[in-house]
């Protein structure tokens, strides 16, 4: 009678695996490919070492003057000697404590938010949104605690770019969803007010709205009413990015099945409840990669402050630029501000695909 | 566990109405979904709805917990009428769960915080209490196993169960179902039919949109039968399946029964 014999397990070819293979099937898997491949590395070749060249072997990397450059590479003397005023602007070096302090405390609430597995993340929430902004704001002004004032004109750099974009983001976020939920509502309206104020918003660019908010108000406001720049140009960029964020989260709500509400309801929760425990989780997960270009673009658009003579990085890289004792740098400095940008940028879209991976629950429907 | 949160039997006696329509119309925009419904419920009853798709059974119990607006008659749940009035209306969802073809349960949520939800959010029931209770009735429906899982990770058997299971943690007086089973593969529609009969052995008082005639003979006191937004016959199941009274109804059960 014949038995069953187990087929001992062979290791694969050798052209399937290991770099070999590897190479094999995604470089070299038929003569055209073969060629782009030549093709392409031959490209690398005549782009890579000139630039690292550049930036790093012929750098110069130390002192304090445009003499030090002496060397024909990238000149980061002048970052170097200019970094203080990209992350500050023209904020005192004395007093660059207090926003070291802000923005450490603020990077400490976030760590906690983010964290796993932490009890009373209402309490550090509500802590963040609603008591966190006034010691900022007291810390970075001053003018309490025997600290000397610092006025918002002096706010520039990195620290002003990431106020406007934190504050801008916040503010846009909430505001967003009353709009997205307001344009889903039955009530005629509401609904028309923010059918009307989401298309208002999205039809201007927002460098009018700037100039807008920093030329214009000021003539229809009475005389000697004058509200801060800064807070003005705030307000514009929340009020513009609010219509923005509104359509994107009107995308996640219009994907929830209207099942999800009938069983709420038929549960006996009201509206706000089914909608801030049911559907709003649902559909602001689904529109996370939205919500992130939405925010990449608000950090990236603030640079258009230097319009109305708010100068946040890229304002003050170009301020210095423009120095006299300076000139030439503008590769250095523009490198700089987009590497900085990007590293930004780079990692809230990492930080976005990991919450998406987070929130997955492998839900069908 | 409290006693709220078990199902007790009927305070009141049965036999008293517990859902009343009177002379109940809907319309579509300008189409007449419903005309002229007129239908009591009493306490304990099992009542199934039939008839074919868009004679308006779905829209008809969807009417009773105020899913769907009626434009003309009343309806009454333990007396409360269906009206505009969120506060009424609030009322009457905590005393009438619903049970849908499609199960909605919230796919961000585990099966225990399914069940949970509406006992905290809405009855204000500490957690733990609303976790005891609700391990309960997953006992119940055969389910407590998978507490933790997500309703993605379910069959529809299973889905269908714990969407069950969510309604009964509100301790409900009665429970609408509507088509519960004609989403679900053939061989996972006995473990939820086994589910509703249990229920009604225990006493709920149910009405029940389906087509499982079986469930119908063997559970239902009443069976009623819809054409064209009408009730067109309504009897006890032995009468309605043996002895139809009307054309329509017994060219629709000639047409179930076939097969």
């Amino acid at each position: 009678m014949d038995t069953f014999e187990k087929h001992p397990d062979l290791p694969p070819p050798v052209s399937e695996v290991g770099v070999i293979g590897w190479l094999r099937k995604n470089l070299f898997s038929s003569p055209s490919n073969s060629v782009m491949t030549i093709a392409a590395l031959y490209l690398l070749y005549l782009a890579i070492p000139p630039v690292i060249k550049w930036a790093f072997i012929d750098a110069d990397w130390v002192g304090n003057t445009r003499a030090a450059c002496t060397s024909g590479g990238a000149c980061w003397v002048f970052v170097g000697a200019r970094f203080e005023q990209f992350m500050f602007g023209f904020y005192p070096q004395a007093e660059h404590w207090r926003v070291l302090l802000t923005w450490g405390i603020f990077a400490g609430l976030i760590g906690l938010l983010i964290a796993p597995r932490i009890p009373g993340k209402i309490w550090i929430g509500s802590f963040t949104l609603f008591v966190f902004p006034f010691i900022a704001y007291n810390l970075f002004h001053g003018g309490v605690f025997g600290l000397p004032v610092v006025t918002t004109s002096q706010w520039g750099g990195l620290m002003l770019t990431l106020i406007l974009s934190t504050v801008g983001i916040v503010c846009a976020l909430p505001l967003g969803i009353l709009l997205a939920l307001g344009r889903r509502s039955k009530m005629p309206i509401l609904k028309s007010v923010c059918v009307s104020y989401i298309e208002l918003w999205r039809g201007v660019p927002l460098i009018t709205v700037l100039f807008m908010a920093s030329v214009m108000l000021p003539l229809f406001l009475p005389q000697g009413v004058d509200f801060n720049k800064l807070l003005r140009a705030l307000v514009g960029i929340a009020l513009f990015q609010g219509a923005y964020v509104a359509e994107v989260v009107r995308g996640g709500l219009q994907a929830i099945p209207k099942g999800q509400f009938e069983a709420a309801s038929s549960l006996g929760l009201s509206y706000a409840k089914s909608m801030v425990l049911i559907v709003l989780p649902q559909a602001l997960k689904m529109v996370i990669p939205g919500l992130v270009v939405t925010f990449i673009e608000l950090f990236k658009d603030t640079t258009l402050v230097s319009i109305i003579s708010l100068l946040d990085l890229l304002g003050i890289v170009q301020a210095g630029l423009t120095d006299p004792k300076w000139l030439g740098m503008t590769v250095e400095g523009y490198v700089f501000a987009g590497l900085f940008y990007w590293a930004f940028c780079f990692g809230i879209s990492r930080y976005s695909l990991h919450l998406e991976r987070r929130f997955e629950t492998g839900h069908k429907r | 566990m409290s006693e709220a949160n078990v199902n007790t039997p009927a305070e009141k006696p049965a036999g008293e109405p517990m859902i009343e329509i009177i002379d109940m119309h809907k319309w579509y925009g300008a189409f007449h979904v419903l005309k002229d419904i007129n239908l009591t419920v009493r306490r304990g009853e099992r009542i199934v709805v039939c008839g074919p798709s868009g004679s308006g059974k779905s829209t008809m119990i969807r009417c009773i917990n105020h899913l769907e607006e009626h434009q003309r008659g009343k309806i009454l749940v333990e007396g409360v009428e269906v009206t505009e009035e969120v506060k009424n209306i609030e009322r009457i969802r905590r005393d009438v769960g619903m049970v849908f073809q499609h199960f909605n349960l919230f796919p961000h949520l585990t099966v225990l915080d399914n069940c949970c939800l509406a006992p905290i959010w809405v009855n204000k029931v500490p957690r733990k209490e609303a976790e005891a209770a609700a391990m309960t009735y997953l006992e119940r429906v055969k389910i407590a196993n998978q507490a933790t899982k997500f309703p993605g990770q379910l069959s529809g058997g299973q889905q269908q169960r714990v969407a069950i299971a969510r309604s009964l943690c509100m301790s409900p007086k009665v429970m609408l179902f509507d088509e519960p089973t004609s989403a679900l593969d053939p061989e996972m529609i006995k473990e939820v039919l086994d589910v509703m009969t249990d229920l009604a052995e225990e006493g709920m008082t149910m009405i029940c949109v389906t087509h499982e005639m079986g469930f119908a003979r063997k559970v239902a006191d009443r069976v009623i039968f819809m054409d064209a937004g009408q009730i067109v016959e309504e009897n006890a199941p032995e009468e309605f399946f043996l002895n139809p009274q009307n054309e329509r109804t017994k060219l629709f059960l000639s047409q179930i029964l076939q097969h």
